[in-house]
C-alpha cells in the first residue's frame, strides 16, 4: 500500500506533463466556426472586379463553391494566391472572393491574375463579422443550397487542398441536387 | 535650497497625478465611438468588458486596440441603439464567434468541469488529507506496544528523581 502511494506523485506529474504537452500543439487561434451547416449570411456587396455589379449570397447557390476572404495587405493571402489561381483555372473550382477591409483591393486585382468568379468589396468588414472571420485568409466551402459546410483558417496550399478541401468537395458534389 | 526641493517635489507630484489621470481614462474606446446617450454608452461599456477580442485573445474588446475590436465595439453600440436588449446583443456576438467570445463562459454541460473542477480538486485533496491524518493517528495509537513492567519502573524512578523533594 505504502509503495503504491509513492507512485501517486509520479503518476500525477506524468499526467500533468502529458496534458501540458498536448496543449502545446493546440493552437488557441483556431476556433470552431459557428456557421457550419448554416445558410450563408445574407449579404450584397459592391463588386470589385465588375463595375456596377454586385456579389450576394444568392450568387453562391447552385454549385459547390469556395468563398475566399482575403486582403491584398495580408501576406498569407498572397501566399495562397497561386494555389487559388491553379484551382480556378486547372480544376475549374468556382471561387468567390470577399475583399476584407482593403482600400487597395481593386488595384491589386487588376495587377494580378484573378482566381475569382467575382469579388465583393467588404470595406467595412461587416460580412467578415457575420461570417465569424477573425483574420484573413479564411475560406468557406458553400454547398449547392448555399449553406456553409466547411471553414478553413489560413493560407491554402496544394497539400491543404488535397487533405482538407478535396474530400469535402467530392462529398458535396456527390450529394443529390 | 529647501524651497527648490519643495518645488521639485510638487512638480513630480503633478506629473504623477497627470499620469494617473491619463491611465484611468486611456482606453481603447475612441471618442468617435462613444454614444451620445450616457445610459446606452454605460451599457455598451459594461457589455464590451465581457466580450473577448478575437485577435488579442486575453483582452476584452473594451481594452483592445485591434481593428476587429473597434469594429465589434461599433457594431455592439449599433445593436443597442437599434433597441437590442443586453441578451440579444450578446447573442448576436455568440451566434458569430461562439461562446469563446464571452470572457465569462456560461454554465452548461460541457463547461461543468471548468466551473466545478477547482472545487472538486480542493474537495478531493481535503478528503485525501483527512484520510492521511486519520491513518497516521491510528498508526501511532496502535503501533506503540505497552510498556514492560521494568520499563514502567524505570520511568517512575526517573520521574520521582526529577520531582522537587
Amino acid at each position: 500500500m505504502g509503495r503504491l502511494m509513492a507512485l501517486v506523485p509520479i503518476t500525477v506529474f506524468v499526467a500533468v506533463s502529458a496534458g501540458l504537452g498536448l496543449s502545446l500543439s493546440n493552437d488557441p487561434r483556431k476556433l470552431p466556426s459557428m456557421l457550419i451547416d448554416k445558410p450563408t449570411p445574407a449579404f450584397r456587396l459592391a463588386s470589385l472586379d465588375a463595375p456596377g455589379g454586385s456579389l450576394s449570397n444568392d450568387d453562391l447557390k447552385g454549385t459547390v463553391a469556395l468563398l475566399n476572404v482575403f486582403a491584398s495587405w495580408c501576406p498569407g493571402c498572397r501566399m495562397e494566391h497561386p494555389t487559388l489561381v491553379a484551382l480556378a483555372h486547372k480544376s475549374q473550382i468556382p471561387i468567390y472572393g470577399v475583399s476584407w477591409k482593403d482600400p487597395s483591393g481593386a488595384r491589386w486585382l487588376q495587377a494580378n491574375p484573378s482566381p475569382y468568379v467575382r469579388v465583393g468589396d467588404d470595406a467595412s468588414g461587416r460580412l467578415g463579422i457575420d461570417l465569424g472571420v477573425t483574420g484573413v485568409p479564411e475560406t468557406f466551402v458553400i454547398d449547392r443550397g448555399g449553406r456553409i459546410r466547411y471553414r478553413y483558417e489560413g493560407p491554402i496550399n496544394d497539400s491543404v487542398w488535397q487533405e482538407r478541401f478535396a474530400p469535402v468537395f467530392a462529398e458535396l458534389r456527390s450529394e443529390p441536387q | 535650497m529647501r524651497r527648490r526641493r519643495k518645488a521639485a517635489a510638487r512638480r513630480i507630484a503633478s506629473v504623477l497625478g497627470l499620469l494617473l489621470a491619463l491611465s484611468a481614462t486611456s482606453r481603447a474606446v475612441t471618442p468617435d465611438e462613444v454614444l451620445p446617450d450616457p445610459k446606452l454608452e454605460a451599457r455598451a461599456r459594461a457589455l464590451s468588458q465581457n466580450l473577448r477580442c478575437l485577435v488579442c485573445q486575453n483582452q476584452s474588446i473594451d481594452d483592445s486596440d485591434a481593428e476587429l475590436a473597434h469594429d465589434l465595439r461599433v457594431l455592439l453600440r449599433e445593436r443597442l441603439t437599434a433597441g437590442d436588449t443586453d441578451e440579444q446583443a450578446i447573442g448576436f456576438m455568440v451566434a458569430r464567434y461562439g461562446n469563446f467570445v464571452l470572457l465569462k463562459p456560461p454554465l452548461q454541460g460541457d463547461t461543468l468541469l471548468l466551473w466545478f473542477g477547482p472545487a472538486l480538486l480542493l474537495g478531493g485533496a481535503a478528503i485525501a488529507f483527512g484520510l492521511y491524518l486519520r491513518r497516521k493517528g491510528a498508526d501511532t495509537g496502535a503501533s506503540a506496544p505497552p510498556l514492560a513492567a521494568e520499563e514502567q519502573e524505570r520511568i517512575e524512578a526517573i520521574l520521582s528523581e526529577r520531582r522537587p523533594a
